[in-house]
């Protein structure tokens, strides 16, 4: 290992900048069959700083990261640390050289301690352990760096935020150097994004480094020293000091057009009620998934419901489209009651359902694009694909969804041209006209471009008079798209606010809580 | 007399204990692991064939401990191979080692068949120790294999929660993914501890052979206690120390008709007793089977789950 001193005897560093790149990447390419994730890649991140890798879902941006700390080998290229090449053939030897990833899915035993957690795998783990020793150990390292964590609690009883946190700590632990930190901010309420930039900004303080993932500008524009964006495994632009990037010349590098997420929320006259909750009640287990729920939607509004993910969306989504029968309270659409009547009612009564799991409950993905169409069309015992075709490839160039015609099998289709094809059948309507239509999260794991286009879908499709609910974890894309603002909170209904005039922070405070004394 | 047949009957529920004791923790540890075998009592009465036939041919009735306990490591490794390598559907493999077991013991036990074996384990004595009433032969009269089994169980407990290596196979077990990230094989793991399982239940088998039955009859002789040993574990909440409790409670529970009967008391029918056991182990099955209770029980998250590394 080179130290600082050799590395400043040895002269210019070949790349050029006054501090040694504490983790540097030259010329990566990587190939995987059919795609060139990674060509030519140049990377690197100095010693205390936050260097952000932005680009669209398949960009190239999870490929590099993940060769950065060793779980893939590039093709070509090398990869420097403090100057001198390294070979990261596994995770555990870009551990040993002080390089991890904290990745999107926490690696973590939810039955186990957070002690237990940060120590598993650890090289200098005695035969015994001692439970009170390594609390000591962990708490140590955790307050050392800013990191509040309990050593004794289990795992599975803290909050996203908090398991985060102890992701990080267990890297710490191990003597990570240099933090990857994949999409991190993409399962957090907006006060734990602030908590975590903290403990970011300590970490940097004390000369670590961080690779920050994201393709969120907001964030990536905050929390960055330096901003290197990706697109179809190309560098096509790197931006450096801190806030001086713009959100539009950044999401220009990294879609290559000019983009405008923010849909214009048409001026509307809302009609009738099409949707009415009263007093909505499930209890499942035991447990009181969804409590005393009530709202409406009317003609041309989109309501957005906003929380973290398991406060009863789910729940709340299945229960309006008939899978689930509530343990009291009513749903009526269109005027009707489509309570304890089953999907098929609640179908012919104008509901149209978006569910989240596009490719398990919205799509069969084993069949065409023309079978999945007639699923909800077709009730005749003999199917006739015929008499679906012309309104098949209608849709198809309607919705601009590439494929190669009606018989494209969905399982082969992009997420977002999957997406499309759902939004497609369930906007076109079946046997009958849709008057109701239930989204869930719609852009998840979508590119820029696909979430432009979904969103526009569903602005047109409100013009058009549909009552929309877009139930949603994506705060950005409830603030910009709906009319009216709920938020679930186990369950309850905790804030409601007008669209227009709704606070991100107050907003966020509710999703995360705080707001239940108030309720109360 | 009447109290005596009561206290033999303790002394024999201990005995019994043993054999589901030795199976249930050797399924204990392979589905620590993740991996879940449902081949024990195929394994069970392979090994307690094998070792009557090394203890026959040999003399020597360690010798049959030792050949019974390797070869239900062997058995287990074919669910090995299976389950965690080739990543078969482990209910299925599993199943198919208990039919295979099953046959290939009664083929090679064929001509042994009601035959008793010369020298059996003895239990030991501890001489006045073992004579004090009802106490002493409970707990100062069983044999070595009995005593060995009580320390094994307790040395699992301190295995599994107290060291670094149960610290890896209980991970293992619920997210091999984790374990995987840290740079441990997790292949390697389930296969270390499904043999090791495996040799296990073979030792129960052949003590079950060696000192309780003394005769071959057939699939008779191990009478499902190893379908009894899974239960038991479910019931244990994967706890060995528990496992020890749950298995003298089913040792009585087996013992009970027989000493009844034995006693004449008949106002609960035999035939609904000797059910009791089996009932037991059914329901516990069908908890096994669903995730929702399985979970809920203290299963290992990833238990019957063949592990794949995520590939982008």
């Amino acid at each position: 290992m080179s130290n600082t001193s050799s590395e400043v005897a040895k002269g210019p560093h070949h790349s050029g900048g006054a501090a040694p790149s504490a983790l540097s990447a030259r010329n990566i390419t990587k190939r995987f069959p059919g795609v060139l994730a990674n060509d030519n890649v140049d990377f690197d991140v100095r010693p205390g700083e936050v260097h952000t890798l932005l680009g669209e879902n398949g960009a190239g941006k999870s490929t590099l990261a993940a060769m950065l700390c060793g779980l893939y080998q590039p093709d070509s290229g090398t990869i420097a640390r403090n100057g001198a090449p390294v070979v990261l053939s596994s995770p555990r030897a870009g551990l040993s050289h002080g390089i991890a990833m904290v990745h999107q899915h926490f690696r973590l035993v939810e039955r186990f301690t957070v002690a237990e957690n940060v120590v598993l795998g650890s090289r200098d783990l005695s035969y015994t352990l001692k439970r009170a020793e390594l609390n000591d150990r962990v708490a140590e390292v955790a307050e050392r760096y800013g990191l509040p964590v309990d050593p004794s609690a289990t795992v599975g009883d803290l909050s996203v935020g908090q398991r985060q946190r102890v992701e990080i700590v267990k890297a710490l632990y191990q003597g990570a150097e240099i933090l990857l930190l994949d999409e991190p901010t993409a399962v957090l309420v907006p006060a734990e994004v602030e908590k975590l930039f903290e403990n970011v900004h300590a970490m940097t303080a004390t000369g670590k480094s961080i690779v920050f993932i994201s393709h969120k500008l907001g964030e990536v524009v905050e929390i960055s020293d330096r901003v290197t964006v990706l697109r179809n495994g190309r560098v096509t632009g790197h931006v450096s000091g801190r806030g001086s990037a713009d959100t539009r010349e950044l999401a220009r590098l990294m879609v290559g057009r000019d983009i405008d997420l923010a849909v214009q929320r048409a001026s509307h006259a809302t009609g009738h009620e099409v949707l009415q909750i009263r007093d909505l009640s499930l209890t499942v287990n035991g447990i009181d998934v969804l409590s005393n729920i009530s709202f409406n939607v009317h003609e041309g509004e989109m309501v957005g419901i906003a929380g973290v993910a398991g406060n009863g969306q789910k729940e709340l989504a299945d229960t309006i489209a008939g899978l689930v029968s509530p343990t009291s309270g009513s749903v009526s659409i269109g005027g009707s009651m489509s309570t304890d009547r089953g999907p098929i009612a609640a179908r012919e009564l104008g509901l149209a359902y978006v569910p989240e799991d596009r490719l398990g409950m919205g799509l069969v993905p084993s069949m065409s694009i023309l079978d999945n169409l007639l699923l909800t069309r077709d009730r005749d015992t003999v199917v006739d694909r015929a008499s679906v075709r012309p309104e098949a490839n209608r849709l198809i160039d309607q919705f601009e969804i590439k494929a190669n015609g009606p018989e494209h099998l969905a399982r082969k289709l992009s997420g977002g041209n999957a997406q499309k094809v759902l939004l497609a059948r369930e906007l076109s309507g079946g046997r009958t006209a849709t008057k109701l239509l239930v989204v869930c999260s719609p852009t998840r794991g979508l590119d820029v471009g696909a979430i432009e286009t979904v969103r526009r879908l569903l602005d047109d499709a409100r013009s058009a008079g549909q009552a929309i609910l877009l139930i949603s974890e994506d705060l950005d894309e409830i603030m910009s798209l709906a009319d009216r603002i709920l938020v679930l909170y186990r369950g309850a209904i905790v804030h409601e606010t007008a669209g227009e005039s709704a606070q991100l922070t107050t907003v966020g405070a509710a999703m995360a809580g705080l707001s239940q004394e108030v309720q109360k | 007399m009447n109290s005596n047949i009561w206290v033999l009957m303790s002394a024999d529920s201990v005995a019994l204990a043993t054999t589901l004791i030795l199976a249930a923790l050797g399924a204990l540890f392979t589905e620590r692991s993740g991996v879940l075998n449902l081949g024990i009592e195929g394994i069970l009465l392979t090994s307690a064939i094998t070792s009557f036939i090394a203890a026959d041919s040999s003399g020597s009735i360690w010798l049959g401990l030792v050949v019974g306990s390797l070869l239900g490591a062997v058995l287990a490794g074919i669910h090995a191979v299976l389950a965690v390598t080739l990543r078969a559907n482990q209910i299925v493999s599993g199943l198919a080692l208990v039919i295979f077991g099953t046959g290939l013991a009664n083929f090679l036990g064929k001509p042994y068949e009601g035959k008793n074996i010369e020298t059996k384990i003895l239990p030991l004595s501890f001489g006045p120790l073992t004579d004090i009433p009802v106490v002493g032969p409970v707990l100062f009269g069983q044999d070595p294999i009995t005593y060995l089994t009580v320390a094994l169980a307790v040395g699992a407990s301190w295995y599994l929660f107290r060291t670094r290596p149960g610290l890896e196979l209980r991970a293992t077990g619920d997210d091999p993914a984790t374990v995987d990230a840290q740079g441990l094989k997790v292949s390697s793991i389930r296969i270390r501890y499904t043999l090791a399982g495996g040799a296990m239940v073979g030792l129960g088998g052949s003590w079950l052979m060696l000192a309780e039955s003394a005769a071959w009859h057939q699939a008779a002789t191990t009478n499902g206690i190893g379908w009894i040993a899974l239960a038991l574990v479910v019931f244990a909440s994967w706890r060995p120390i528990r496992l020890i409790a749950g298995a003298i409670l089913f040792g009585f529970t087996l013992q009970l008709p027989f000493t009844l009967q034995a006693e004449n008391i008949t106002f609960i029918p035999q035939a609904f007793l000797q059910m009791v056991p089996y009932a037991v182990t059914l329901i516990s099955l069908i908890a096994l089977s669903r995730p929702g209770s399985s979970n809920a029980l203290g299963a290992p998250r990833a238990l019957g789950t063949p592990f794949v590394r995520d590939e982008r």
